[in-house]
């Protein structure tokens, strides 16, 4: 049996009448990268803030590196590390005092806390800028330096909330490096992001929308398992008309737009090609190359989706 | 509690203060800036009145009445009339508060042995020195009476040697009514409240402003453990600024401390403790600063002002009043520092004062904390941003 970090059992959330998480249910297996994918408000952070020990759950349970989160939350907080998109430092002072801080926080001797620092510089790549206020870093040394706060009494799981929110790529992906190392060193992390690209760095996914668990696997089971047929990538001179075009084809399963080119949901793809040739060049529109791709999970976010907003949805939760 | 986590949030705590010397400085200085302002302007002493004479008589006698009010320091001449008009001209144009008719007929009556009736005019607009200025005028004119019947019987050979009652009165504590003794205490009371619950009311709902009051709540520092070290650094501020409230008081005022210096500390401290756990409590309940800071001046400016005494004698006040001004932290302080620097009181009288001051502290600490705990596993995030 494999060892979970974290379980969730038929976890809600109300506010008020307003339902943010609907009995959601799954399982972190320590040392994973676990991922939490979708947009803004769907809930993610909810999720996140209840097994934080920030919000009261309004029904379910969940336990997290063993500890349940109703009764034990004080447990709870000293096995794990949580960073939000806010990068939460304190401005005001300097790399070494907010270092210092967080680990007096958690209990932390003064040598542990210098030894600490010191690995921690390092990870942000702020090494002699110890003496600098943390107003005046830049964003993706602020994100890094939060993390390292957030990782000081070397917490079994991390909680990370949108942590690459409004960073610079580059800066994300030396985040997700630092993520990665983080999990090989058997740190479990429970990632949130609505960037779609980021789920290829899990190891396990979710796909949350409007409060529920709609998909659910690792990034390559979520491409081959939810899309079963064939996703075709058209190239056209103007995607915008095409997929006006294609739209009005009753016999295509979905139409997207990915940057200058369309997605196309198609039934089989030895006839499929022919026919959407035909429709756009009946139209007048002209068509450069019409190909096979492998779906990528936003193919699958952007199905699941429309299958969940559909009023006949048969789909159930999760898998 | 853990001294190793209070430590660190103290720490913290200073170095943010004193990266922001301003708000220190406001801290420290402000009271006693205050209380060089309102200890000036507060003065209910009614000396120097302004006076305006009418002499219809201009007679040796009417001048020695006039004498008798020109050399006290209560009323300074500052007009003399022709007519009764320019006696209304000069009040409506707040000229002279107080208006002197002397008739034509006053030497002459008096020197029959009659009764020498004047006129007395007094502004009654503010009607707190109105009142005060008709007691000067009555005791100035029944002194100069009794001068003028002494001086009637002198002639007739006769001595008056003695008054049959004779009041011998003496002002304890503050023997020559100087209102800024009686102020200073509640102004030292106004002001630490004032200052303390505003600046401390900060404290919590900054670190919810900025979101680091997330990052706090998800690591094991306590509520209590946070709230003690809040107000630990705010103390030893505060306790300066009272001591130069206090500095400023003797200085400028005169108003030395006649009791014992460490009940005063002790009523100073356990008076600071309160107002620094109403201004935690109040940033537990709020979200933003400028509510923290309506709420802060709300529940002290009015309450210290009015209902503890300060001003307002508190026995005056209407029963449902009264009642209320037991939940007024400042009532006992006031009661407790007239006490002791007016009177030198000492432990065995004021202690009533000390106690209801310290229950007032830990209630209202006991509620940040609980607040806190609701606010760590509850309904932070409710309307917070996702």
């Amino acid at each position: 049996m494999e060892k979970y970090s974290i379980e969730v059992k038929n976890l809600s959330k109300k506010f008020g009448s307003f339902t943010a998480i609907d009995g959601v249910s799954f399982g972190v297996k320590a040392g994973t990268i676990f991922g939490f994918l979708g947009a803004n408000g769907a809930g993610k952070s909810t999720i996140i803030r209840m097994l934080c020990g920030l919000l009261e759950a309004t029904s379910g349970t969940a336990t997290v590196g063993g500890f349940d989160i109703r009764r034990e939350p004080e447990s709870v907080k000293r096995i794990i590390g949580y960073m939000s998109q806010k990068f939460s430092l304190y401005e005001d002072l300097t790399v070494l005092e907010n270092i210092r801080f967080f680990g007096g926080v958690y209990g932390l001797d003064s040598k542990t806390i210098e030894e600490r620092s010191g690995w921690i510089l390092e990870m942000a790549g702020l090494n002699g800028q110890g003496k600098k206020l943390a107003r005046s870093l830049a964003l993706g040394w602020k994100q890094r330096l939060a993390l390292g706060c957030a990782l000081i009494h070397r917490p079994e799981i991390v909680f990370l909330d949108e942590p690459t929110g409004g960073v610079d790529p580059l800066s994300r992906r030396r985040f997700w490096e630092l993520i990665n190392s983080l999990s090989e060193s058997g740190v479990t992390v429970f990632v949130t992001t609505h960037y779609l690209n980021e789920a290829e760095y899990c190891n396990d996914i979710r796909l949350i929308h409007a409060g529920r668990i709609v998909a659910g696997g690792s990034p390559g089971e979520l491409k081959t398992g939810y899309i079963l047929n064939p996703i075709l990538e058209v190239s056209v001179d103007d995607p915008v008309q095409a997929m006006e075009v294609l739209k009005g084809e009753p016999w295509l399963l979905g139409v997207s737009l990915f940057g200058t080119r369309l997605h196309v949901g198609a039934a089989d793809e030895t006839e499929s090609p022919a026919a959407i040739s035909r429709a756009l060049t009946g139209r007048g529109l002209s068509v450069n190359s019409i190909r096979k791709i492998r779906p990528s999970i936003e193919d699958v976010f952007i199905k699941k989706i429309e299958d969940e907003s559909r009023p006949d949805k048969d789909t159930g939760r999760g898998r | 509690m853990s001294w190793l986590r209070v430590r660190a949030m103290i720490r913290k705590e200073i170095l943010q203060i004193s990266r922001d010397p301003r708000s220190l400085a406001f801290l420290i200085f402000l009271p006693a800036f205050m209380l060089v302002l309102y200890g000036f302007v507060l003065n209910f002493d009614v000396k120097h009145l302004s006076l305006g004479v009418l002499d219809q008589d201009r007679s040796p006698e009417s001048r020695a009445l006039i004498e008798r009010f020109a050399v006290t320091e209560y009323f300074d001449l500052v007009a003399a009339m022709d007519s009764p008009d320019e006696v209304n001209r000069l009040i409506d144009r707040e000229k002279i508060k107080v208006g002197l008719v002397i008739p034509a007929a006053f030497s002459e009556k008096i020197a029959d042995g009659r009764n020498s009736p004047v006129q007395v005019i007094i502004d009654g607009t503010d009607a707190s020195s109105a009142s005060t200025a008709m007691g000067y005028v009555a005791a100035i004119l029944a002194d100069h009476s009794l001068k003028i019947n002494a001086a009637a019987l002198a002639r007739r050979g006769l001595r008056l040697t003695s008054l049959p009652v004779v009041s011998r009165t003496r002002v304890w504590f503050n023997p020559e009514l100087r209102s800024a003794r009686f102020l200073l205490p509640g102004l030292m009371a106004f002001i630490l409240m004032t200052v303390l619950v505003t600046s401390t009311s900060f404290a919590v709902v900054r670190e919810k402003e900025r979101g680091t009051m997330e990052q706090i709540l998800v690591s094991p520092l306590k509520p209590a453990e946070m709230i003690t070290a809040k107000v630990i650094p705010y103390v030893f501020i505060s306790l300066v600024s009272a001591h130069l409230i206090l500095l400023a008081g003797y200085v400028l005022f005169g108003v030395g401390i006649r009791g014992s210096y460490p009940l005063l500390l002790l009523f100073v401290t356990v008076f600071l403790l309160d107002g620094l756990g109403q201004g935690v409590l109040i940033s537990t309940v709020t979200r933003t600063q400028q509510v923290a800071f309506i709420m802060a001046v709300l529940s002290t400016l009015l309450p210290t002002f009015i209902l503890s005494g300060f001003v307002f004698p508190i026995r005056e006040m209407p029963r449902l009043i009264q009642a209320i001004t037991y939940l007024v932290p400042a009532r006992y302080f006031l009661t407790g520092l007239r006490g002791v620097i007016l009177k030198g009181s000492g432990f065995p009288i004021l202690w009533p004062q000390l106690a209801f001051l310290a229950v007032f502290g830990f209630v209202v600490t006991a509620v940040s904390i609980l607040r806190m705990k609701k606010e760590g596993a509850g309904e932070s995030g409710k309307r917070g941003p996702r």
